[in-house]
């Protein structure tokens, strides 16, 4: 077992939006835990509820429509949904920060990129004095590895690539040498090779700064180059997490596998792609039994009627799915799964 | 040989930069800048690229969608460049094009029927009755049903809507599909389903695809040839299986080796590039690539490597097999 001790406990978390058509459940009693210095990655299709599961523990879901209706998000013991706006403030681009999908869209277009690093720390490091400020920002430009640190800050977002506004965004991050970094799809907007070395830098500053990553997105190639331990999302909850090597040689849940298999993989080529049938469900719209049952092949009728429960199949191996019941009639049909 | 379906001979397209008060020319961006290739009836061609590469400004100059600055598009024995634009438009009906965003290629206030039917009403195909039947014949070999007709775009899901684009492109039975993107937009599970369905219509109905995407992964599941693109210039083309398994051209092994795998066991091989693409305003003297490439030469900086064969069907923009080839 893994010694490190957890940093952030996501306990039963249900995020859900209020439409005209009722309470909509984006995330639906949602169990996770992050340990010091460890990679978690989140997975899923659009719609699984991963994007509004980080924003959850940032605070930042929009109320209304959104609203945490339960749940606990411990952080160094405290239940940051209890916190006021003031508090979580503190918290938030200090102790955690995040990082987004476009960082076209993140940075103020009207604002040079050193004003917009040195803000961050105006605000939470008072009682630093300008100079030590701004050497810091310096600092942070030169560990993402951006040229001309200095003569960069006083630039416009406009006036950067891609690939170098979302280091400038990562160097924000850090600033304040967070205890837990999120990134939402950090790469999804750029191209494969800037990708790459995004993602190394990630790792990298992972390992030196040993700050723990929550990494959400919907590449599982990604996951598996960068994560050490997966949770794997479905229509607004969890279906399955593990070890990263788990997940991918001995995955259970069906979606998990449906979803492997679905993906071209570089390496080789395959006469036809496996493809899960049906469509991802929109969030509420399936009420009973488990939200996966209308598109698994292996769906028999108690997973039509009843929610499978999160299952323990090994000491850090858990799948929510009526297969890997210890209590059902035919256990382990796991033969059955696997031809 | 038989004649390929189609043939391009060095196309270029420049866009100008205007500025300053009297909006003269400035620059050029050279978007695509001299490529050569062929699609044999039948086949599919993969087009890979980063964004910028000129893989889409490619692919519109083919329909001509936009017209090229210079050079020639032979398509079925006619040569499309310089046709009217009253005989282009009958001859789109031998090629369509299937678009990357499915949420915006759909007009959201027309009914799918009507949607369906546009493109033989402008190609003046059948009586009102007979592209009824075949608007329902189409929904249904796309996988959605008949009475899916009468409903409107938003009611679809993101991968239902790419079918109803395919469905379009397949009404006025063309013998090219240029495929722009046509599943970026997809989730996994969806995309696996698209890329099927856009198989299993390439062997019923002999069709011939183009198809333009910057996932390496799919490229490889759907061609039997791939060219690879770099600021507007080809760098690498040939068939699926040498392209990825021994990959010549240096962009090339950088962008493989780039993709993420999954599989975490994998061990890769690393070509690291450094940098990003430079703007193809002001493209790089010589090779384009040679800015960011590992294995630089005094001469790359100097010369445009020849884009020419250095083994059967294996073409490569590169001086490092300049020594390799056929003089």
């Amino acid at each position: 077992m893994d010694e490190r001790k957890t940093i952030l406990d996501v306990k039963g978390l249900r995020t859900s939006f209020f439409t005209d058509d009722g309470e909509v459940p984006a995330v639906d009693n949602v169990d996770f835990h992050i340990r010091q210095g460890e990679v978690l990655g989140i997975v899923g299709e659009s719609g699984c509820g991963k994007s509004v599961t980080s924003l959850s523990i940032m605070g930042l879901v929009p109320s209304p429509p959104g609203k945490i209706v339960s749940g606990e998000i411990l952080f160094q013991d405290k239940d940051l949904t209890k916190l006021s706006d003031k508090e979580m403030r503190q918290i938030r681009g200090d102790d955690i920060a995040m990082i987004f999908q476009e960082p076209m869209t993140s940075l103020n277009p009207l604002f040079t990129i050193g004003n917009q690093l040195r803000e961050a720390l105006k605000i939470h490091k008072k009682d630093w004095s300008k100079n030590q400020i701004q050497e810091r920002a310096v600092e942070m430009m030169k560990l993402v590895g951006l040229p001309r640190a200095e003569a960069l800050l006083n630039e416009y977002p406009h006036q950067l690539s891609g690939g170098m506004r979302q280091r400038v965004m990562i160097a924000m991050a850090l600033l304040c040498d967070p205890k837990v970094l999120i990134a939402d799809e950090p790469t999804t907007a750029l191209d494969v090779t800037i990708q790459a070395q995004i993602l190394k830098l990630i790792k990298n500053l992972n390992e030196r700064l040993d700050t723990a990553v929550l990494l959400i997105t919907h590449d599982l190639g990604v996951v598996a180059e960068t994560c050490e331990r997966v949770v794997v999302m479905y229509a607004g909850k969890v279906v399955e997490e593990g070890p990263v090597h788990t997940i991918f040689n001995d995955p259970q849940h069906p979606y998990t596998r449906g979803l492997l298999e679905s993906v071209p993989d570089m390496r080789f080529k395959k006469e036809r792609l496996y493809s899960i049938p049906g469509n991802v469900p929109k969030p509420g719209s399936i009420k009973t039994g488990c939200k996966y049952a209308a598109r698994c092949e292996f769906a028999f009728d108690r997973c039509r009627v009843e929610d499978p429960e999160l299952y323990q199949t090994a000491e850090d191996h858990k799948t929510r799915c009526f297969l890997f019941d210890p209590k059902e009639a035919k256990p382990n049909d796991r033969t059955v799964v696997e031809s | 040989m038989t004649e390929p379906l189609l043939k391009v001979e060095g196309l270029k397209k420049y866009f100008p930069i205007t500025g300053g008060m009297l909006g003269r020319v400035k620059g050029q961006v050279k978007a695509v800048d001299d490529i050569s290739f062929y699609v044999n009836e039948g086949e599919t061609l993969g087009i890979v690229g980063e964004s910028g590469c000129g893989k889409s400004t490619t692919g519109r100059m083919l329909m001509r969608l936009l017209d090229p600055t210079e050079g020639k598009v032979t398509f079925d024995g006619q040569e499309l460049t310089s046709l009217s634009a009253s005989d282009m438009r009958k001859a789109r009906r031998d090629i369509q094009m299937v678009f990357q965003d499915p949420y915006a290629s759909l007009n959201p206030r027309h009914s799918i029927e009507k949607i369906l039917m546009e493109p033989l009403n402008v190609h003046n195909i059948g009586d009102p009755k007979e592209r009824k039947r075949k608007v329902h014949e189409f929904l249904e070999i796309v996988g959605l049903s008949s009475y899916h007709a009468k409903r409107y775009p938003h009611q679809f899901s993101g991968g239902q809507r790419q079918r109803i684009g395919i469905a379009r492109a397949l009404m006025t039975n063309p013998k090219l599909i240029i495929a722009d993107e046509p599943v970026s937009a997809l989730d996994v599970s969806i995309q696996a389903q698209v890329l099927n369905l856009m198989q299993d219509l390439q062997r019923d109905l002999k069709l011939t695809y183009i198809f333009i995407a910057h996932d390496l992964g799919v490229v490889r599941h759907i061609s039997d040839r791939v060219g690879v693109m770099y600021l507007g210039n080809m760098a690498e083309l040939a068939d699926t299986e040498s392209l990825y398994e021994k990959p010549l051209h240096p962009y090339t092994q950088a962008l493989l080796s780039a993709v993420p795998v999954p599989d975490p066991d994998f061990v890769r091989e690393e070509v690291v590039i450094k940098g990003d693409v430079p703007s193809p305003a002001n493209p790089p003297s010589g090779c384009r690539f040679h800015t960011r490439c590992p294995f630089k030469m005094d001469i790359c900086s100097q010369e445009i490597p020849r884009f020419a064969e250095v083994e059967p069907g294996h073409s490569v923009a590169c001086h490092l097999y300049e020594e390799c080839r056929p003089q």
